[in-house]
């Protein structure tokens, strides 16, 4: 199927395609691709733009309407109004018991994942590249130290450990739990997702620059004596951002469902900030009376994870179309 | 055969030291003696209490010490303060003196039950969707499983679970809601349908993993020079494809299922969490938010310890499957 897009064809004349090029070409014939990339950049885009969003549809995630406007919460805390409270000022509705708006908190939840899952991603690529690519060219002792950290890593419960080294982590900044900052929090998410996580990249690099050390174009780089570096950025890098890129676009949506289970779990991101994890917590806690608040969160996840892995899927068949599916 | 499992076993038990070492390190040590102190012995504490909690707990000896007579109580028993600790000892928990390894006993049965039942379901309707769309590749069977395959592997368990429970429970009152279950061996049928709808959930997140990984290796294979061979042989479909085309697809499979065992069996802690099933992984949480030192160093190691053998199991298993494999 994939030989007919771009890669076979002859043009009649002919007219030279870089590499990129090439990709960009099968990933626009890819119809699945674009719709998925399409709603990916449209959750970038309501994230980066919050604050507009919110100024605009003129209500902020923080302020309990609920509690301040009659008519919206009855005395049991639930919305009034069916649907959740769904109406023309509240568009998705109102959060039952602190009575705040959904729409705000679901736009500025995507931010807190989005932001940690593209931190953790960037820290875990670059780490993980560094470590994969020194491993896989010096071989011998630091090939046998950082492989064995990698099994090491890969071979423990992650979810647990995350969960439970998050206090830890979140210990070595402040000693009083009750007056931890966001930033802090989120730093100490950060530290233990990135911990773990450098590995997979690191283990898949490793092996990419094991096969590829032995090729011509490496020893000619030697025989003509290029020193290490030199090989390393200039013959091997180049060689990589394929695997490299394609890692870490899988790796976005991972992160993105592992930040909200943790918030789920009540381990995350705390109150006030918005989170699709405590909302849909929330909204699991008080779904016999109000299904709607569960609705939207649970949706926008399900949503998100699905159009980043066709999205994935996407970018992996462009940039490397002989791997198969 | 034999030297490879010792090697091998060798290497768990030095890695489950090195994982143990740091845990303890960054749970007792990094808390420093004194917040260890303060968990331990609660609110309501006197500075006389407080001395007899640090005699103890041995926080006065150095860190190697302490170290060394936690791992020691796991194989001789200890005794701590005027209790008696046989011999598996992880110690007492903080939060209400149960002594933490007659609680991970405890609450192994719920986990395993959960991890069985998931394993089972979701290989046996992963792979066999992954085979039938392998072998019906390009057709319409082959594009809606791959289809179906590539949405349920998309909801995180805490989105399907809710959304089981609302439709199947609370909309049309199929199920009931998920509870510890009773012994298999007393009552097999209660067992089975109180965790039926969280293993439906496992299930339908872990089998597009199998699936799309069967039917990609199953599909590699089918392309063989053997598989081939074995047709022009005159072998009929049904061998050709499930004994020989299939276990030559098999090891790829057994390397997710190794780890899906691991991670399984150290508790499914959203899972349990979601369905307030009480197993190891709902310990785990209760331990962490309670910051119970103790149990929290127990789950760790119970859970790295499951996670090793498996992946042990998983290279012995190779063997069996691939005979190109060999142990050494």
């Amino acid at each position: 199927m994939l030989d007919k897009t771009g890669v076979g064809a002859v043009p009649k004349e002919i007219v030279g395609r870089s590499p990129s090029q090439l990709a960009w070409r099968r990933f626009r014939k890819d119809r699945i691709g674009m719709v998925s990339t399409a709603i990916v950049v449209f959750f970038f885009v309501v994230a980066f733009a919050a604050p507009l969003i919110s100024k605009l549809y003129g209500k902020n995630p923080y302020t309990r309407y609920g509690q301040t406007e009659p008519g919206l919460l009855n005395s049991r805390g639930f919305p009034i109004a069916p649907n959740g409270g769904m109406s023309g000022d509240y568009w998705f509705g109102i959060e039952p018991t602190l009575g705040r708006d959904v729409l705000t908190q679901l736009v500025y939840g995507i931010r807190t994942s989005l932001l940690l899952a593209i931190i953790v991603v960037l820290i875990v690529t670059i780490t993980g590249t560094i470590l994969g690519i020194t491993a896989g060219y010096l071989g011998g002792r630091t090939d046998y130290v950082i492989s064995r950290v990698i099994d090491t890593l890969l071979a423990m419960p992650s979810q647990l450990f995350f969960i439970a080294f998050t206090p830890i982590a979140l210990a070595l900044f402040v000693s009083d739990r009750e007056t931890t900052p966001t930033w802090l929090r989120a730093m100490a998410l950060i530290i233990v997702l990135s911990l773990f996580g450098w590995c997979r990249i690191a283990r898949i690099l490793r092996g990419q620059v094991l096969s590829m050390r032995e090729r011509e174009f490496i020893e000619a780089a030697k025989i003509s004596g290029a020193s290490s570096r030199r090989i390393i950025f200039r013959e091997l890098l180049p060689n990589l951002w394929t695997p490299i890129l394609i890692v870490a676009t899988i790796e976005v949506p991972t992160y993105v469902t592992t930040e909200a289970a943790l918030s789920f779990l009540g381990v995350g991101m705390t109150e006030p900030t918005p989170d699709w994890g405590r909302m849909i917590h929330k909204g699991f806690e008080n779904m016999q009376s109000d299904v709607t608040y569960m609705a939207f969160p649970a949706a926008a996840m399900v949503i998100f994870v699905l159009a980043f892995n066709l999205f994935g899927d996407s970018v992996r068949d462009a940039l490397d179309p002989k791997a198969n599916r | 055969m034999l030297r490879f499992l010792v090697r091998r076993l060798i290497g768990v038990v030095a890695i489950l030291l090195v994982v143990s070492g740091i845990t303890f390190y960054l749970f007792f040590a990094a808390s420093g003696a004194d917040d260890v102190v303060r968990l331990s012995c609660g609110r309501n504490c006197t500075p006389e209490m407080r001395e007899v909690v640090r005699q103890n707990l041995g926080l006065d000896k150095s860190l190697i010490e302490q170290f060394w007579i936690f791992i020691s109580g796991i194989f001789t028993g200890r005794t701590i303060g005027d209790k008696a600790c046989d011999a598996p000892c992880l110690g007492y928990s903080f939060a209400n003196n149960e002594n933490v390894f007659d609680k991970l006993a405890d609450r192994f049965p719920v986990t395993l039950s959960l991890a069985i039942g998931a394993i089972l379901l979701c290989t046996t309707i992963g792979i066999g969707m992954g085979v039938l769309a392998a072998l019906k590749r390009g057709k319409t069977t082959d594009k809606v499983t791959t289809g179906v395959a590539l949405l349920s592997g998309s909801a995180p368990i805490y989105v399907l679970g809710p959304l089981f429970i609302y439709v199947f429970v609370q909309q049309l009152g199929w199920l009931d809601r998920p509870t510890d279950p009773p012994s298999f061996f007393g009552d097999p049928g209660g067992w089975a349908s109180a965790l039926l709808l969280p293993w439906i959930c496992l299930m339908t997140i872990h089998m597009a993993m199998y699936c799309r990984l069967t039917r990609s290796t199953m599909v590699d294979v089918l392309s063989e020079d053997y598989v081939r061979t074995l047709k022009a042989k005159g072998l009929s479909g049904r061998s050709v494809y499930l004994k020989h085309a299939f276990r030559g697809a098999l090891s790829p499979i057994v390397t997710v299922l190794g780890v899906d065992i691991g991670v399984l069996m150290s508790g499914t802690i959203i899972t349990e969490s979601t369905f307030s099933l009480h197993g190891i992984g709902m310990l785990a949480v209760t331990s962490v938010v309670d910051s119970d030192l103790p149990m929290m160093m127990g789950v760790v190691m119970v859970a790295a310890t499951f996670t090793m053998l498996a992946n042990l199991a998983v290279d012995m298993a190779y063997a069996a499957i691939d005979p190109r494999v060999r142990l050494s």
